[in-house]
């Protein structure tokens, strides 16, 4: 797809979100780039017989272009299979990228030598989905969370204990919770103790992966409400990776759509929701179950599963379930197209 | 490193540390285990006995007697004594030392064999991988009996002076022992590698050092401690049957093994079972003990790996 | 409506070494004849050992398990029937869906012969009246290609597939009740609209009535006649579905309603309860919402309020209404 958002002039993002006084959800984004993905594509092989060799890949992620700018927060969008996570994972270099290039602050992340790396990782941090799963059983979380300052000189051995305090306290942690073991905490404890340590570092951009998708709804409003204070407080970028349009439309000024490893729409958050252009993401937006009894809502129901990554359909990858498919939509790959105040759309339709 | 939690700082909350760490929690769970108690109890009274035992032997110096020999067990030697005179329950204890000794050191070395090199394999990967997982499939590849044999029969060719072959014995164990070892360890440090707290690591640009030292090991420890138990069994088990054939320890230092050898005949094995009997059982009772606790130990530590 | 299910005063404890944790705690309810109940409430609140125990799926160990009430299903008390009745029940009668499609599937077994196991033993079909059935069954769910899913093996199927294949198994038989825990919890929202839509529709074209167990309400609105709400064993509020999201009494079920982000709906900051929900092994007398919930009263901190309907159609066991009836 052709990478055409830079080409926007800048402030017209700063417009959209003061179309809405009072709502919106983050200061105005400005202009400057933080992170620039051009072109990504993240393929894992799969492979097989005797000697492993590798018969086909799947295509998690399927040539991305997407600016973040530093203040924003951006929504990541879509259904399991979509490859939204493995856009973050391949900016931390969790997973490693087949093609294409990120930059932060100009800096290519996958050309620079791994102690260099290292001494970046502070400033992109990655919120983890399973709260569980993401903090050693074993550390202290005193330790999980001031470890990394040591390491990286933002604390030294005399006032890393208050430092640590400090930033449990911001993420609403009582001071006595510094010597506790995780398994000592419930899960919304757990996910603040995973923003802690993110925020400890001090970071510009923090990814989050669906970081409130295993809390219970109550929780779930409590750490939404922490990561806007925290943006408010510190002037975060979030990359917000979710599957829930609900929680994305109340944190993000930006939202991106991905189906099949490529992205079919972004725009601004206004936009999206009162005028979303692709048909999945009109679908997507219908199927949202909302807590109104007996609404009657004209609602969309998509047929059949999503196709296997391996083996993505042609053309558009969305035709095989599209209910406005046509011939044209077998055949060719829609272009990702600018439809004004940063609108993009990848569909013949539109 | 140091440590931010450790630290006594002023304004620490008066509920700190009142729920305990997880080790304090195996700890409790272990204790309500009535089975592996009772084998951890076996253990120690075993090795209390052994160790402590002959001093309070008026036959401790092992002196041949031969107006009393192949005496049945009686008054003054409760299990009697052997064709030399001596009184068994002393030799079964002193063969207890280094039985045990041998297990217990035997353990140590193979087990710090293994982890270093499963955990250097686990983490690094690649040619240190392949270069360490090949030697130890070559060792896995020879049945570890006939292995231990030809250790034990190069030993006796070697004509290494009897009161040196228990460290030797020592060493062969260990060798062989090693390479499962490694294997559970990098196993285990492969499936850690991949849990999401390691990949946290990672983004918050944590050094090797740090990894290796501060979040895998300290998870890896209740596999070691397990696995370190159920070793000390094998160990004892092994030296008894190189002993027993007469390439391990050899008289006149007594093992529960050699003492079995030394009744190796139809007339000790029909006349005299208080001679082959007690080094048996000592035996059978220390290794069903280890094992039992063992199993315990594993039923808390390492919950996954339940049978 | 005729009642179809009975619930009376149901306990189910489970004791551990560190105290006896009421999993469910004296709770009440029914489930009318052709109606979906939904039971919602966060983790821990007794949701699904609820279901559990109708199902008769908790093994009762010691002290531990059902230890009071009844569960009336047609008449006859489930927890009072032999181990063989309760079989024949489950799976004709009464079936579940589970949340995870997954593992409630057996991995070696193809999908063919798990749809026809229970047509074959609850029904007493042949295998190819059974093997007829099941392929009718997998189009009705919505799958293409039944004959060829016949043969494949759950590991070759989708998630939504799967749930899909436990649906057409959970209705095989023609059940009057059937108990959904979670069903569309781990699956994407345009398969969950897919799944909602069908139960819908097999509720109505067959009579059959629903007990649907969800933490999310959306899912609630979209599907529930009528709404109980759980928290920490107990239930807290019940009423029928447009009463509870238009008026709801209890601050629990308030918090709940006002604490999720609606499509459509924004604010600047979420409404959040306080707090979280209590250790079940340090409950006391009180009322176990009264640390998170602004309206605490003194009574609230030492005596739990009982379950006292609010108008007609709605019951809240809150305190501050029981004032309101007594003044009344």
């Amino acid at each position: 797809m052709p990478e055409t958002e830079n080409k926007i002039p800048a402030g017209s993002g700063a417009a959209a979100a003061a179309n809405e006084p009072q709502k919106g959800p983050a200061p105005a984004a400005s202009p400057e780039p933080l992170l620039e993905i051009e072109h990504l594509k993240t393929y894992f092989p799969v492979k097989s017989g005797l000697w492993g060799r590798t018969k086909a890949h799947v295509k998690a992620v399927d040539d991305i272009s997407l600016t973040l700018r530093a203040g924003e927060t951006f929504g990541l969008v879509g259904e399991s299979g979509s490859g939204k996570s493995t856009v973050g994972r391949s900016i931390v270099r969790l997973t490693d990228k087949t093609a294409g290039e990120i930059r932060y602050r100009g800096q290519d992340l996958y050309a620079m030598p791994e102690r260099e790396l290292r001494r970046l990782r502070p400033k992109i941090q990655l919120i983890f989905q399973d709260p569980y799963s993401s903090l050693n059983p074993r550390v202290r979380i005193g330790d999980a969370i001031g470890e990394a300052m040591l390491q990286h000189g933002l604390a030294s051995p005399d006032n890393v204990r208050e430092q640590v305090l400090e930033v449990l306290e911001l993420c609403g942690l009582p001071r006595y919770h510094i010597d506790r073991f995780p398994h000592e905490f419930s899960g919304g404890q757990r996910q603040r103790v995973g923003i802690a340590r993110a925020l400890a570092m001090n970071p510009d951009l923090i990814i989050a992966d669906e970081p409130v998708s295993a809390l219970d709804v109550s929780i779930q409003a409590q750490i939404i409400n922490l990561f806007r204070k925290l943006q408010r407080e510190r002037g975060l970028t979030y990359l917000f990776i979710s599957h829930d349009l609900s929680v994305v439309e109340h944190l993000c000024s930006r939202i991106g759509v991905m189906y099949l490893g490529s992205m079919v729409e972004t725009a601004p958050r206004a936009e999206l929701f009162g005028n979303p252009l692709h048909p999945y993401t009109k679908a997507l937006l219908s199927a949202v179950p909302v807590p109104v009894p007996k609404l009657k809502r004209e609602r969309i129901v998509l047929q059949g599963d999503i196709p296997s990554p391996v083996n993505p359909p042609s053309g558009c990858k969305f035709h095989t379930r599209c209910p406005l498919a046509f011939d044209r939509c077998k055949a060719e790959v829609p272009e990702f197209r600018d439809m004004g105040g940063e609108h993009f759309v990848a569909c013949h339709l539109a | 490193m140091s440590s931010v939690s450790g630290a006594a700082a002023p304004g620490r909350g008066a509920k700190t540390a009142v729920k305990s760490s997880m080790w304090r929690q195996s700890v409790r769970l272990l204790l309500k285990n009535k089975l592996a108690i009772a084998g951890l109890v076996i253990v120690v009274l075993m090795f209390l006995a052994c160790f402590i035992g002959p001093m309070f032997s008026p036959y401790a110096d092992n002196k041949t007697n031969m107006r009393i020999m192949n005496r049945a067990p009686n008054l003054q030697h409760w299990l009697g004594t052997d064709k030399l005179g001596r009184d068994v329950l002393t030799r079964v204890l002193l063969a207890g030392r280094i039985s045990l000794t041998v297990g217990l050191a035997s353990m140590v070395l193979s087990v710090t064999l293994g982890t270093l090199l499963g955990a250097l394999s686990g983490f690094f990967r690649g040619v240190v991988d392949q270069v360490i997982m090949r030697v130890a499939d070559l060792l896995l590849t020879i049945p570890s009996l006939p292995l231990l044999f030809i250790f034990g029969a190069l030993l006796s060719d070697w004509k290494v002076p009897p009161e040196n072959r228990m460290y030797i014995v020592m060493l062969i164990l260990s060798l062989v022992n090693w390479p499962s070892m490694a294997r559970m360890i990098r196993g285990q440090m492969l499936s850690l590698r991949e849990r999401e707290f390691m990949q946290a690591t990672t983004v918050l640009g944590l050094n090797n050092k740090r990894k290796l030292f501060h979040h895998l090991l300290p998870n890896l420890i209740p596999l070691i401690i397990v696995i370190a138990t159920l070793n000390i069994g094998g160990a004892i088990l092994s030296e008894s049957v190189l002993s027993f054939f007469g390439l391990g320890v050899t008289a006149p230092t007594p093992t529960w093994g050699n003492m079995i050898d030394a009744a190796n005949n139809l007339i000790d094995f029909q006349e005299r079972p208080w001679l082959w009997m007690p080094p048996g059982l000592s035996i059978f009772i220390t290794v069903i003990a280890i094992n039992i606790f063992g199993d315990g130990l594993r039923d808390v530590l390492d919950p996954k790996q339940k049978r | 409506m005729e009642n179809l299910l009975r619930v009376n005063r149901l306990s189910t404890h489970f004791h551990t070494d560190e105290g006896t944790v009421k999993a469910v705690d004296d709770i009440s309810f029914r489930v009318g004849k052709g109606e979906t109940v939904c039971i919602v409430g966060e983790s821990g609140c007794g949701k699904s050992i609820t279901a559990m125990s109708i199902m008769g799926l908790i093994q009762a160990q010691g002290a531990s398990g059902v230890t009071g009430g009844t569960i009336e299903f047609g008449g006859e008390d489930l927890l009072k029937l032999g181990k063989n009745e309760l079989r024949t029940l489950r799976g004709s009668e009464i079936s579940m869906i589970f949340q995870e499609p997954m593992s409630s599937l057996n991995p070696v077994m193809t999908i063919g012969e798990q749809l026809t196991e229970p047509l074959r033993i609850h029904r007493k079909l042949n295998r190819k009246a059974a093997a007829k059935r099941a392929v009718e069954l997998i189009a009705q769910v919505g799958i293409s290609r039944p004959e060829q899913i016949m043969d494949s093996y759950p590991h070759e199927l989708s998630g939504g597939m799967l749930q899909r294949i436990m649906i057409a198994i959970a209705i095989s038989c023609g059940p009057k009740l059937l108990i959904a825990d979670e069903p569309t919890t781990a699956l994407d929202v345009t398969i969950q609209a897919q799944i909602l839509d069908m139960l819908r529709r097999f509720k109505d074209e067959s009579e059959m009535s629903i007990m649907l167990i969800t933490h999310d309400l959306g899912v609630v609105a979209e599907m529930a006649d009528y709404v109980i709400v759980m928290y920490a064993g107990k239930i807290v509020e019940e009423g029928e579905v447009e009463v509870l999201f238009d008026d709801p009494k209890h601050p629990y079920t308030r918090g709940l309603l006002r604490s999720k982000p609606v499509l459509g709906q924004l604010q600047d900051e979420l409404y959040s309860i306080p707090g979280q929900v209590p250790d079940p092994l340090e409950l006391t007398e009180s009322c176990y919402f009264h640390d998170r919930c602004e309206f605490c009263m003194d009574i609230c901190r030492v005596k739990g309020p009982p379950l006292r309907g609010v108008g007609e159609r709605q019951k809240t066991a809150c305190w501050l209404y029981e004032e309101a009836n007594v003044h009344a």
